[in-house]
């Protein structure tokens, strides 16, 4: 996984809330078995005409929006389908960061194990980086990570939260699978303890 | 010790390791997989040399991209992608020693499903599956969610989670249901009322009388949607029905263990003034049969109302409503009942059990479909056994519907079974997102028996004008 420190780039605007993982990538790209590769398709419905021609209204399909690495949403984006194809299409299409007044749960965690820092900011200070957002290309945001803050164009910062353990993998780029396997001792005691209090299970 | 919640007793018997700001290592009892969210999570296993930690936890079903139409064991039926990503998932069954279903097992069915039915599913259990509708599971007072790819490969090779505490919510449905209000009314109420992100941070805990009151499939019904409600997971605290459902199961303990196993499932409940972060309260009389408007599952209203004003709603959701009514073609202040349907698709994680054909059936018996193509896919192969010999099957045949075999199916419109643009559809899935079931096509969500009604009056229905003398 790559790693996240900070990032300065292009914010498309996305406004319309509860954009869900069905919209990020529709389910007729589910079929690969393989993690790259979605970025053409990401958001393919809203995208492109069913014969496959760019819709020019669509925020990323418009020549400031077409190298955007942040993403400035509605409320509740990623609701829905567990699919980690959406963070993939994301990260795929060039998009580091997504920053909303709120996330679905299961896409938030599926963010932070692809190098993807979706950043919660209360509803003002997302209203005011969507005005940024609309600038197009002029208007770059810096998000850094370490410092836990994002700043608009015109020199506003904003502090967010994030939870240490998340921003810590991230900053690193670190596996969580090697992570937990330093634990093995602690979780070889655990089954053994539950062989014995639930031999059911 | 301090009153304890359901779900806070579940954790604490499954932390293996907590960090000092939290973050806990989470020991996972079943993990369910199925063949569109786990090759890459097997491929990350082969390339770092790992296996699978406990493969005799671990259960994989082929369901989302598999055909419903007979002869499917031939592979010319489906599409070549569909066809790989089946067939890696029975290699990756094989070559990891996992327990497997494949398409030609009668056992063979929706995830969701096909878990409880074998009692792979136990009260106090965690469960975990690539797929969000784990919930389900909840019903029988296992904590169950959802968890994307990468989380995937860390259980198939820990067989542990890391996670953050959710907090405790409380969602109680008092007094009994009125006729005709099904389980599928109460999941599709509670969403209309606290929102898609109104459990966002939360486990939920149903529970009231009229939660008691529903039978094992009701109320994975109910726990099925917690995820449309935002919520990590719901919970019913199990009883005598849920025991009663589990016993005798190929999965479930017997003998000895059994005893010991129901001594400490009786554990499990929530104690007396155990602490809720959020409560919300609804009467069980006060619930209508709903259908969905919009592309949201909080698009809910009672088949007695009208489309809604977009400029009813504030903030965002006003532009989201006009983007809604625009795509599903309606226009505010129309009647729901006049609303025409094209299509009706019975079946999904959400009702596919037997509970749902046999309501479904009891509406469409004597009756036929107006509706242009109608059909039901049972949850699982077994589901469709029992509905045969019950004689459901002959009863949606004689109606019109198409009689097929267990999967997704038009739940999410992966395989062939599809909606064209603009078509609409009166579906007992739980998603009615733009283009969930077809690009363009236009979903309703509503009960089986709402669903039954729309396929024979060719419009969406109150299901309890054709009930009669039930009424
Ligand atoms: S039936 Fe639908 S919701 Fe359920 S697991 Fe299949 S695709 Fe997901």
């Amino acid at each position: 996984m790559d790693k996240f420190t900070t990032l300065t780039g292009i914010a498309a605007p996305m406004p319309l809330v509860n954009i869900d993982t069905d919209m990020i990538i529709p389910k007729q790209f589910l079929k690969t078995i393989q993690r790259s590769g979605l970025g053409k398709n990401l958001f393919d419905e809203m995208r492109y005409t069913p014969d496959g021609k760019e819709i020019p209204d669509f925020v990323l399909n418009q020549p400031a929006y077409r190298k955007a690495q942040i993403l400035v949403a509605g409320d509740n984006f990623g609701c829905g389908s567990s699919r980690e194809h959406a963070p993939w299409a994301l990260l795929d299409f060039g998009i580091r960061c997504v920053i909303s007044t709120s996330f679905a749960d299961i896409f938030y965690n599926n963010c932070f194990k692809n190098g993807i820092l979706p950043v919660v900011l209360p509803p003002e200070a997302v209203a005011h980086l969507m005005e940024d957002a609309r600038k197009g290309e002029n208007a770059r945001i810096t998000v850094d990570l370490e410092a836990q803050t994002v700043t608009a164009s015109d020199g506003t910062t904003f502090h967010f939260d994030v939870d240490p353990f998340k921003k810590h993998c991230l900053l690193n780029g670190l596996d969580d699978i090697g992570l937990t396997l330093e634990k093995a001792a602690a979780i070889d005691a655990y089954e053994a303890k539950a062989a014995t209090l639930r031999p059911w299970v | 010790m301090a009153p304890r919640t359901l779900y806070d007793k579940i954790w604490d018997d499954h932390v293996v390791h907590q960090a000092e700001d939290g973050t806990c290592l989470l020991y996972i009892d079943r993990h369910l997989v199925h063949e569109v969210t786990s090759p890459q999570a097997f491929e990350g296993l082969r390339m770092a040399g790992r296996k699978v930690r406990a493969p005799e936890k671990t259960i994989a079903v082929p369901d989302h991209n598999v055909p419903t139409t007979l002869g499917r064991e031939n592979p010319d039926q489906m599409p070549e992608e569909s066809r790989i990503q089946v067939a890696a998932l029975d290699k990756n069954a094989k070559d990891f020693g996992i327990n497997y279903y494949p398409v030609t097992d009668i056992r063979q069915g929706i995830v969701h499903i096909v878990g409880p039915e074998q009692g792979w599913t136990l009260p106090g259990m965690t469960v975990v599956c690539g797929d969000s509708h784990t919930a389900t599971h909840g019903a029988f007072g296992a904590l169950a969610h959802g968890i994307g790819t990468s989380e995937v490969e860390h259980v198939l090779a820990t067989q542990t989670l890391i996670q953050k505490k959710s907090k405790n919510m409380k969602v109680e449905i008092t007094g009994s249901l009125r006729p005709g209000v099904t389980a599928k009314d109460i999941t599709l109420s509670i969403i209309g009322h606290t929102g898609t992100a109104g459990g966002t941070g939360y486990v939920i805990e149903y529970c009231g009388q009229a939660i008691r009151e529903l039978s094992m499939e009701g109320r994975m019904t109910v726990c099925n949607m917690a995820i449309e409600g935002g919520a990590r997971a719901g919970l019913i605290a199990p009883d005598e029905k849920t025991f009663e459902y589990i016993k005798g199961r190929p999965h479930a303990p017997k003998g000895a263990k059994w005893e010991a196993a129901l001594a400490y499932w009786k554990t499990l409940y929530t104690d007396e003034g155990a602490h809720f972060d959020k409560v919300v309260t609804i009467r069980g009389e006060d619930i209508a049969p709903v259908v969905t408007w919009g592309t949201s599952p909080e698009d809910v209203l009672p088949i007695t109302g009208v489309v809604p004003d977009p400029e009813s709603f504030t903030g965002g959701k006003v532009e989201a409503a006009r983007r809604s009514l625009d795509y599903m073609g309606l226009k505010p202040g129309m009647k729901l009942t006049d609303i025409e349907i094209d299509t009706v698709f019975i079946g999904s994680c959400t009702n596919g059990r037997i509970e749902d054909l046999r309501a479904a059936a009891e509406i469409l018996k004597g009756r036929k479909i107006k509706v242009k193509r109608a059909m039901v896919v049972p949850g699982s192969g077994l589901v469709r056994a029992q509905a045969e010999e019950e004689g459901l099957a002959q009863i949606f045949i004689d109606a019109g519907f198409e009689w097929r075999l267990a999967g997704c199916s038009m739940c999410l419109a992966m395989n062939p079974d599809q909606l064209a643009p603009g078509e609409r559809c009166a579906a007992t899935s739980n998603r009615n997102f733009e283009g969930r079931q077809g690009r363009g096509g236009r979903t309703h969500l509503m009960s089986p028996a709402m669903a039954a009604a729309a396929a024979v009056t060719g419009r969406l229905t109150n299901v309890r004008e054709l009930m009669g003398e039930m009424v």
